[in-house]
């Protein structure tokens, strides 16, 4: 069962974590990586980076070199992301055909991508693309993201809208990927996904152990004396 | 010598699909979608349609209107999450849908334009994409084969053309038209302007001529090419 603030709507304690969590997560991204922000969470983290950070954004669409979103009054209606949403270049920007964008995508030149998650597994599996009977939408660009990119990080709430935990020992739904999923940033936690399983690795602040384990679907251990509170 | 002029009517050249066609159309989201082509093939009737396209684009855009007059039996695509009333029709089983990955797709056009049988490729070994596909192995790892696509027909957007279907695209508006471009027995674009020969540099053209067997020139701009106001 998550904690009762988890349930509350709107500008809660909730969303105040979760910003905590993206602004956590910005820090994944090293100067120079080239990296893809999933839809959803991940296309935030941005916003929490300083305007001159030495970084290339890639969308699935064909472009590298992501510029700010824009308004409808100030958009171009041929310039979008993979999500749908208008956004600019920045000097040095290039446009290429979907072929040349999984090309990059299929040989590892994404340091690093940032997905959204229905299920996580303790073995790193991922499951972020059909609920059978549900929603079933398609998958995109998930898989070649989730199973190429050199590192796979996930942001998702800790649990699901009915309090279960997303952080699980197996995957019940369709998987998207196999083993691809390294760290794991929630409004709760930092969990790293390692050869024994589930690592904690940082805690959110006002966040307790107890709280942390019950909304947990799987052990996990603590690697270190302290756990750093984010 | 003077290469041929290939400018021909929208209603003229889509006239010749056939019911039963299949029907690459390019475009991701609205950037790239041959909104008067689509039009011209709704007015035109062919019905029993496969199509192949990254997208449904949204309800009442786009190949939405193929959909909704029931021309469209089958559609190959990656992902439909903006398009709940193609969801709908599938879910419903009055459309059949194959997902594909979404660079996996590109490179099947791309094998069909390129006259090669099939690519081999590792995205989505234990996933329920790799269900009923062939598994061959190289260099000791596990391959999916991934066959070929192409088409009786593609419907191609691009920003400049010239006489002879010589073709250039815009920002993210490229995606799949230069692949799709290549893989159909007849290929129709439309274009923004369309310039005498010589006026589109040879080394600014995106898609060469002898891919393209028509060329239309879309007078004005429908409502449809706009920023979508969400």
């Amino acid at each position: 069962m998550s904690p009762n603030w988890l349930l509350f709507p709107g500008n809660t304690p909730l969303s105040n974590a979760k910003t905590r969590m993206i602004a956590r997560a910005a820090r994944e991204i090293a100067p120079g990586m080239v990296v893809n922000l999933g839809i959803g969470l991940p296309t935030r983290v941005v916003d929490h980076l300083p305007a001159d950070f030495p970084v290339c954004l890639h969308t699935e669409n064909g472009l590298t070199g992501i510029g700010p979103s824009l308004p409808p009054d100030r958009a171009d209606r041929n310039l979008i992301d993979a999500g749908g949403a208008y956004v600019s270049t920045v000097p040095g920007s290039a446009f290429f055909d979907s072929a040349t964008s999984f090309a990059m995508v299929r040989s590892g030149r994404l340091d690093l991508t940032m997905l959204g998650a229905f299920e996580v597994s303790s073995q790193g599996d991922l499951a972020n693309w059909k609920i059978p009977g549900k929603f079933s939408p398609g998958v995109g660009g998930g898989i070649e993201l989730a199973q190429k990119a050199r590192r796979v990080v996930v942001l998702t709430t800790h649990t699901d809208r009915a309090g279960n935990p997303k952080l699980r020992d197996t995957c019940a739904l369709p998987l998207t990927a196999q083993g691809c999923v390294s760290r794991v940033f929630t409004e709760m936690a930092v969990i790293d996904i390692t050869p024994q399983g589930y690592a904690l690795a940082e805690i959110a602040e006002g966040v307790s152990l107890a709280e942390v384990r019950e909304a947990t679907g799987a052990p996990f251990t603590i690697p270190h004396d302290t756990v750093p509170v984010f | 010598m003077r290469l041929p002029d290939k400018r021909c009517d929208i209603a003229v050249a889509v006239a010749r699909i056939k019911d039963s066609d299949t029907v690459m159309v390019g475009g991701f989201g609205v950037p790239g979608t041959p909104m008067a082509l689509i039009h011209a093939l709704v007015d035109h009737g062919a019905r029993d349609l496969t199509l192949i396209k990254n997208d449904a684009n949204e309800p009442g855009m786009g190949i939405d209107h193929l959909l909704k007059s029931g021309q469209v039996a089958r559609l190959i695509t990656t992902h439909l999450g903006l398009n709940s009333h193609a969801i709908d029709l599938m879910n419903s089983g009055r459309i059949q849908v194959e997902f594909n990955a979404q660079g996996i797709l590109a490179e099947r056009i791309r094998a069909g334009g390129a006259g090669i049988g099939a690519v081999l490729s590792d995205i989505g070994i234990g996933t329920e994409l790799a269900d009923g596909k062939q598994v061959v192995e190289v260099d000791g790892k596990p391959h999916l084969v991934e066959s070929a696509l192409r088409a009786d027909f593609a419907l191609i957007h691009a920003d400049r053309a010239d006489h002879f279907g010589n073709l250039a695209y815009v920002a993210t508006a490229r995606n799949f038209n230069p692949l799709m471009a290549m893989a159909a027995t007849r290929v129709i674009a439309e274009a923004e302007t369309i310039l005498p020969l010589g006026a589109l540099d040879a080394d600014a053209v995106h898609t060469p001529g002898v891919f393209v067997d028509h060329v239309a020139e879309l007078v004005a701009l429908s409502g449809e090419y706009a920023v979508v106001q969400r």
